[in-house]
Parts: C-alpha cells; structure tokens; sequence
C-alpha cells in the first residue's frame, strides 16, 4: 500500500494545477453559458445572422484550408520522400520551421507577401500595373492559414510515406498499372490514415487561429475575433462563454479523430 | 532512377511552397535591418530599427525570457513525474488524468483565457501580475511535455531497469532520479525545448491574459504590427526569430539523432 501511494505523490502537482486552472475555468465557462436565460446564448447562435455568418464562413474557410493544404502537402510530401537530391535536408528543415511560428508573427508574413507593400503587389504592378492587395481580405486569412497548415502535413505526409511497403508499388507496376493507377489504387489509400489526422488537425487549427485574424483585422469575422468582440467591446460575456465551448468542442472533436487515427499531437499555433 | 519531366515538375512545385514558406521570413529580416523599406535595400543597412526596438520593447523581451523559463521549471517539476505515474498505472482515473491534461492543447487558447479571467480575474493582485499569464502558459505546454517524456517511456522497458535497481536495495526516489529519469533524459529535453519554444511564441492565450504592464514578446509584436512603421516591425521579428531558431534547431538537431522520438 506504501507502494502505491508514492506513485500517487507523483502526479498530485499535476492535478492540482489541471483541476485548479483548466478544468474549474472550463466549468464556470459552461455555467456562464448557460446560467444566462437557460442558455439561450446557444439558441442565439443559431438564430442571429451575425453569429451564424462567422461560425460558418470560419467553419468554410477552414476546410477550404484544409483541403487545400492535404493536396499540396501530398505532391510535396510524396516527392520529397521518393527522390534523393543534394540539398533535400534543406528543404526539409525550411518546411518544418514555421510550424512553431505564433500566428501573429504568420500575419505580418501574410502582409510582407500580399501587403500594400508586398510581393503581390510589386508583382502585380510589373504584370498589370495595378497593386495586388490581398492581405486584409479573406484571401489575406487563407495565405495565413495555409502557411501555418502546410508544414504540418507535408511531415505527416513523409512519415507515413516512408514506412510504405514499397513491394506493393512493384506489384501493382508489374501487374501494368500505370502511374494514376498506382496513385489511386496504392500509395493514396496508405495515406489515407495519415491525411485524415492531419487534416483534422489542421481544420481544429485554423478554426481556433486567433493570432492571424488579430494581425490582419480583416472586416471578415472568424469565430476566434468574434468571441474577442462580444468578451472585451461588447462585454458579453454568456455569448463570448457560449461560443468558445461551441469552438472547444469542435477543435476537440476534431483532434480525437486525429488521434484515432493513430496521429501525433503536432499542437495548435495559428 | 531516371529523371524526367515529371521529376523537374514536382521539384519545381516543392521549390514553389518552399518559396511562400521562406520569402517572407527573408523579408522580413531584410526589412529589419534596411534603412527605408519602400526604396529598397538600395537605401543601405542600418542597426536603429533593432535599436528603436530595443528601447521600446526590451521589457517585452526580457518578460518574455523569464515566463519561458519559469514555465519550462514548473513543467520539468510537474510533468516529468506525472509522465511516470502515467506510463506506470493503468487505471480509469489515470485515464481520467491523461484526458484533463491533454484537453489543453484540444482547446483554442481564447478559450482558456477566457475561462481564467472570469474565475481569477477578480483578484486583483493576480491580474496584474505575470504569473496570471504564467499559469496560462503552463496549462498550455504542460501536455507537450508529459507526451513527450511519456513517449519516451512507453518505449523503453523502464519495469526491467527498475526492478534491477528494487532488488539492489534502490528505494523509489532512488529509482526515480536515477533509472526513470536519466533514461527518459531526450524527451525530458525534447520537452523542455518545446515548452520554451511554445511559450515565447505563446499569443492566443496572452493577449487575454496581458496588462499594459506585463506585456510579452508576441503581445508587443502585435502591437507593433498595429502602429509602427514597418522597418521597426520588421526588426521586432527578426529579434523574435533570433530568440527561437537556436531552440527549432536543437530540437531538429534532437530529432534526427537515431533514435527517432515522436
């Protein structure tokens, strides 16, 4: 018994601070939701336009992201995992770095591409002779959720790649499947589990993205600003409750799927 | 293997995104340093935006420093144990356990601000002091760390090690500090690079949880992309890339040892 009860010593710090600090806070949120008119907050959610419209332009523009980024991170990831060349390392480590970015800093990348004084627009200035301005339209937030979303597919991606059997690929080739075949019918249904839990995580991630939307202030209200409004402006705070346990639960459902498909917890930034 | 069109396609596409990832991280280091942005690098090279910066914000920076390290302390103090307790019991309140501190990282920072200011933000004295945003940045990494020294465990067979050291006459804190703990000693610091990584990176959670007097690194970069001129901007992130690109590159360093850890 003396045993055992030393284990228990071990994990009581970590209790504390999770009960004290996590779970009590959670629980208060939950009852500021709904101890104002029974909850009402929720029913507003669904009713009012302007709550309604930010949950689901955020609820499209994360899984345009998403979609988006499973693509390009599975033609990058996949290449990067079947040819050697000099300089691949370099490559590697370029697309693992801004993992850990902090979505404010991703923002002002966002502006130093699609700015007023960016890459866009000297480009479009050259081609067109007007400024491409994209940074502070909704494009503006797809450029910045993409960079942050990316990365964390194209190392999945190459994970999973690189345990593939790659004697199914000879078979199929030897069986004359062609390219698209082999594609299709092989390597994609491998992936499969590794591009669903990092899509998920990316989709939670995006969805939670506070740092990017402050940084452009886009007129568009993703759900992260929205809670900020209602909270600090608006002093809402049954509303602001309501809606950052709507976003929980979604972030959350999201990376549970992730983690049933056998997927590391890359963390969220943004 | 012969290289063909679709080889130099594909290369070019990877170039292409490694492009977008890159170009603005040089940008913004030139910018920093350069002395007008709109003419152009032709305008020369100075250090007085990074100097400006230093005026403005050194406070940010040196916060910044010590919440990182407090946070790394108190995750080294608290999670390095509980990940043993994890991997050694197996009960439904260890469960339990593992679900409470996981649920963080599922969990959008606002939120978790959020909730600590409505139940906290009324003592004042804690409001206004740092530690409001340590305990904020500890509840956030906490996770990484017990998953990764937790990882490290699962993969080793600690049981064995540690029944050597029983039937020796080790007594269990014996055991702990000296098979549980230099054995786990890669994800111990696998964990502590990203606890530092996180937290001076740390923006969801802080800007809830700041005061005009306990501004951090990210709070104040912020700040400044919302009213400076862009040079000063500039040279901010690139005293912020300084801080974190020796910690991604330990840990990538860490990383690409043999034996692999994820």
């Amino acid at each position: 018994m003396h045993k055992s009860s030393q284990y228990y010593l071990l994990m009581i710090p970590a209790l504390i601070i999770s009960l004290t600090f996590f779970l009590l806070p959670m629980m208060k949120l939950l009852w500021l939701s709904l101890a104002d008119q029974y909850g009402i907050s929720y029913w507003y959610i669904l009713t009012k336009p302007i709550y309604l419209k930010s949950v689901l332009s955020t609820l499209i523009l994360s899984l345009t992201v998403t979609i988006t980024s499973v693509i390009i991170a599975t033609i990058v990831g996949l290449f990067l995992t079947r040819y050697e060349f000099k300089g691949k390392s370099l490559l590697v480590a370029m697309l693992s770095f801004p993992l850990v970015f902090p979505g404010v800093v991703i923002g002002f990348f966002v502006i130093m591409l699609a700015g007023r004084q960016g890459v866009f627009a000297e480009l479009g200035l050259l081609l067109v002779g007007e400024r491409w301005t994209l940074a502070y339209s909704i494009i503006g937030l797809f450029i910045g959720y993409l960079y942050f979303s990316i990365p964390r597919v194209v190392l999945t991606v190459m994970g999973v790649a690189e345990k593939l059997d790659n004697n199914l690929v000879e078979a199929g080739r030897s069986l004359g499947a062609n390219r698209w075949q082999l594609l299709r019918d092989v390597t994609l249904p491998a992936l499969k589990p590794g591009l669903i839990s990092s899509g998920s995580i990316c989709f939670a991630t995006s969805m939670g993205a506070f740092g990017t939307a402050f940084t452009l202030a886009t007129n568009l209200n993703v759900l992260p600003m929205t809670i900020y409004t209602e909270f600090t402006l608006n002093a809402n705070f049954a509303m602001a409750a309501a809606l950052s346990l709507m976003l929980g639960f979604i972030t959350w459902f999201c990376l549970s799927i992730a983690r049933r498909q056998g997927g590391s917890n890359l963390g969220m930034g943004g | 293997m012969k290289k063909g069109v679709s080889f130099y396609l594909q290369l070019a596409f990877t170039l292409l995104v490694c492009a977008f990832l890159i170009v603005p991280v040089f940008m913004s280091i030139t910018a920093g340093v350069t002395n007008n942005y709109f003419i152009g690098i032709k305008s020369g090279f100075t250090l007085r935006w990074l100097e400006q910066v230093w005026e403005l914000y050194s406070d940010t920076i040196w916060l910044t420093l010590q919440i990182a390290l407090v946070t790394t302390a108190f995750n080294l103090f608290i999670g390095v144990p509980c990940a043993y307790y994890l991997a050694r019991t197996k009960s439904r309140f260890s469960a339990f356990l593992d679900e409470c501190l996981t649920l963080p990282i599922a969990i959008p920072g606002m939120a978790i601000a959020l909730g600590l200011i409505t139940v906290y933000g009324g003592f004042s004295n804690l409001r206004m002091s740092w530690l409001f945003i340590l305990i904020g940045h500890v509840i956030f990494t906490l996770p990484f760390m017990v998953k990764s020294v937790l990882a490290v465990l699962q993969s080793i067979n600690f049981r064995l090690l540690e029944e050597g050291a029983a039937s020796l006459g080790a007594s269990f804190w014996q055991r702990f500090f000296h098979i549980i703990v230099p054995n786990c000693k890669t994800g111990i610091i696998s964990g502590m690079l990203m606890t530092l990584t996180l937290s001076a990176g740390e923006f969801n959670l802080t800007w809830m949880l700041h005061t005009p007097l306990t501004k951090t690194l990210p709070v104040g970069l912020a700040d400044s992309y919302a009213s400076m001129r862009l040079e000063v901007s500039s040279a901010y992130t690139l005293i912020f890339l300084g801080m974190i690109m020796p910690l991604l590159i330990a840990a990538q360093w860490l990383n690409s040892k043999p034996k692999r850890m994820t």
